[in-house]
């Protein structure tokens, strides 16, 4: 009997399908070689690779609210920028508090300190997200238009209110001093503060994938996404997840901005409409509302940006722009085009 | 005549007639009824800024479309003025040309732009504006020594715009008659006349379609108009009309910057009066753009006052000094944009909210 079974064929996708499938995930190895080749230097090539990835993870924390936010409920918000200013200078403060810990040159003190300015940083932004949800955005919801005019004023508002906290200079933000320097890896001088800052994304980005992709909420976000509708008639209060997600969302958006501050080391209120234009590029190219999508789209910009600091300084955010265009010729909808089932 | 002036879209308010022809009279006589260099610097800017107001909100109100790339036009039309008249010399000549060379390359970055990013939502174009517009203002810094950098172009204008050409040696009514004089009126009714234009072009059956467009792009689409080709050709108009008001600035000041023309803050300005005057209403920007501009120069000074005043409270003096001015208007932006959306325009005319 079994002789003369048919064995099932399984259908297999051929290798050339199965790499353009892959082809928007390979985009930054194949972005990290043509910069070797274009740089031709390996120490030079190193060393601006790390900070490709640590300003490009910096980029992704910060966007990543954004994308999710949209996808979830169709709200873009152009005040996100101001989350990360007040994010920074929340940071700002609390390192300045604990002035002892960061002036020691203990690495455990050190960390501690920032872990604690992150920490707060991340407080007071999710609670100025609730307060921004509420307030701002809630009125608006299905009203484009408005809610970009809307989120431009609270933008322009937070703004505001930072020049009356801490005043209309920019603000120098001291590394803490065990992460000041760099350290030489296979030739190359590699700041140690980007390590870290790698270091951070990744388990941000790590631990996010996990909550999406393998908690109960996660699951429920992934659903809203998709169909909003439908995951309110099964019973689930989508506003309320909605709610969540924008805080989450600010939460990062203000973690970013203490790292972006340190990674500076110069904060104004501004620095939050400034990297939003990169944040806006990130999310259009990864494609509004995917968060791997995201993620690869942070880290291309982060290269490319790098790269063409080092080789053609005047076209660096020229070149994002130029990146931004390409892809949008090859997949109008981002690199991860999020279905929606409508 | 009024009508075929006004293309028949009258204020349609009483209060607001008398406010838009007293602001059109202040301006027709500002040199006289307010003697001295910054009223009519501040009458000029109320002029530019009024077209260019008008010009944005031919996107915004008529069309719906947000695009944070209005400065970036502004600039180039003020750029190309700008060069022209720095490396052919003070002549009209250049001044024609910068105009007209200002005005075809904001022409041509509209449409690629337009047809670039119109096809999907209102939300892809903002942003997609926005990242253009910063990367110009970038570039244009950058790119030194063609456009002077972050210290921008100083250039001479012909004489016959400078205070020291005195066509009249006797004073009239108390003014000197002075080639700055000449240059107010010239831009003066310049601006008039690119604001009838924009009156025209949203009262003809192409503006009537704007409207359909942006009330209900699917329904225009199953009439049988296509919405992306009247979202482009809006942008491109828009585009055009800004580059000419930037070239009327470049005039104006002798100077042009990044400062004056390509920042974020100017975009900020720009929305802030649309939406304050009235989108969707030329007259709107007429009336946004002038409190806006009077606020910028004379508000300060009574918040400034009420600062001295409220010396003793301290929070509050903090949050009327007079740097904070923005923060107010912020929260007049918000407030307008929930409660009335038609701005004061609208509420006027009696529609509320």
């Amino acid at each position: 009997m079994s002789d003369t079974a048919i064995r099932p064929r399984i259908e297999q996708a051929g290798l050339a399908d199965r790499l353009t499938a892959a082809l928007p995930i390979l985009l930054v190895p194949m972005l990290a070689l043509l910069g070797f080749a274009a740089i031709g230097d390996a120490t030079t090539w190193l060393t601006l690779t790390v900070a490709g990835l640590a300003m490009g993870l910096m980029i992704f924390v910060m966007a990543s609210g954004l994308t999710v936010v949209f996808g979830l409920m169709d709200v873009i918000n152009f005040g996100h920028g101001a989350f990360v200013s007040v994010g920074a200078f929340v940071g700002f403060t609390a390192l300045a508090w604990m002035g002892g810990w960061t002036a020691s040159p203990s690495v455990v003190l050190n960390l501690a300190a920032v872990f604690l300015a992150i920490c707060a940083a991340a407080l007071v932004t999710g609670a100025m997200g609730y307060a921004f949800e509420r307030v701002i955005v809630m009125p608006v919801y299905g009203h484009h238009l408005k809610q970009i005019l809307v989120t431009m004023g609270g933008l322009i508002v937070t703004q505001q209110l930072i020049h009356v906290i801490w005043g209309p200079d920019a603000i120098h933000l001291a590394r803490p001093e065990t992460l000041r320097g760099s350290v030489i890896v296979a030739g190359a001088a590699i700041e140690k503060y980007r390590i870290m800052a790698v270091g951070i994304g990744l388990a941000l980005f790590l631990a996010m994938r996990y909550v999406l992709r393998s908690t109960r909420i996660g699951l429920l976000v992934r659903a809203g996404v998709e169909n909003g509708e439908m995951v309110e008639a099964l019973g689930y209060r989508i506003k309320r997840l909605f709610l969540m997600v924008f805080i989450a969302g600010s939460a990062l958006a203000g973690l970013g901005g203490v790292m972006w501050g340190l990674y500076q080391e110069t904060i104004t209120a501004h620095m939050g409409s400034e990297i939003l234009v990169l944040v806006f590029i990130v999310v259009i190219i990864g494609g509004l509302g995917s968060v791997e999508g995201c993620f690869i789209g942070a880290l291309l910009v982060g290269l490319l940006s790098n790269y063409t600091a080092f080789l053609a300084p005047k076209i660096a955010l020229v070149s994002t722009i130029g990146l931004m265009v390409v892809i949008l010729m090859w997949r109008p909808q981002g690199l991860f085009p999020v279905v929606k089932a409508k | 005549m009024l009508k075929t002036l006004l293309s028949g879209d009258y204020p349609r308010s009483r209060v607001l007639s008398l406010v838009v022809l007293a602001i059109g009279i202040s301006l027709l006589l500002a040199p006289f009824l307010y003697p001295g260099t910054k009223s009519l610097d501040t009458a000029a800017k109320i002029a530019i800024f009024v077209v260019l107001v008008a010009s944005y909100d031919l996107l915004l109100g008529y069309t719906g479309i947000v695009s944070f790339a209005h400065t970036m036009f502004f600039g180039i039309g003020a750029y190309g003025t700008a060069l022209t008249l720095s490396s052919m010399g003070p002549s009209f000549t250049a001044i024609l040309l910068g105009m007209l060379a200002g005005a075809i390359v904001a022409a041509v970055f509209a449409l690629a732009i337009g047809l670039f990013s119109l096809r999907v939502k209102a939300i892809f174009f903002a942003m997609v504006t926005l990242a253009i517009a910063s990367a110009f203002a970038v570039l244009v810094s950058q790119l030194s020594g063609f456009t002077g950098g972050e210290d921008g172009l100083t250039y001479r204008i012909p004489r016959e715009l400078t205070p020291g050409f005195r066509p009249i040696k006797e004073k009239l009514f108390g003014t000197a008659i002075n080639g700055r004089l000449i240059a107010y009126y010239l831009i003066f009714f310049l601006s008039a006349f690119l604001f009838l234009v924009m009156l025209r072009i949203v009262n003809s059956p192409f503006g009537r379609t704007l409207q359909a467009v942006r009330d209900n792009g699917f329904r225009a689409e199953a009439i049988g108009y296509r919405a992306v080709l009247y979202r482009t050709t809006a942008t491109v108009l828009s585009a055009v009309m800004a580059a000419l008001s930037g070239s009327l600035l470049a005039i104006w000041l002798r100077y042009t910057g990044p400062a004056t023309t390509l920042s974020m803050e100017i975009m900020v300005d720009i929305l802030l009066m649309v939406v304050i005057g009235g989108m969707g209403t030329m007259y709107g920007a007429v009336i946004g753009a002038t409190i806006f501009i009077l606020a910028q120069t004379y508000l300060q000074d009574v918040m400034g006052v009420a600062e001295k005043a409220t010396e003793a409270l301290p929070l509050i003096s903090v949050l009327v000094a007079p740097e904070r001015w923005l923060l107010w208007l912020g929260v007049l932006f918000i407030l307008s944009v929930y409660f009335f959306p038609a701005g004061i325009v609208g509420r006027l005319r009696g529609q509320g909210g």
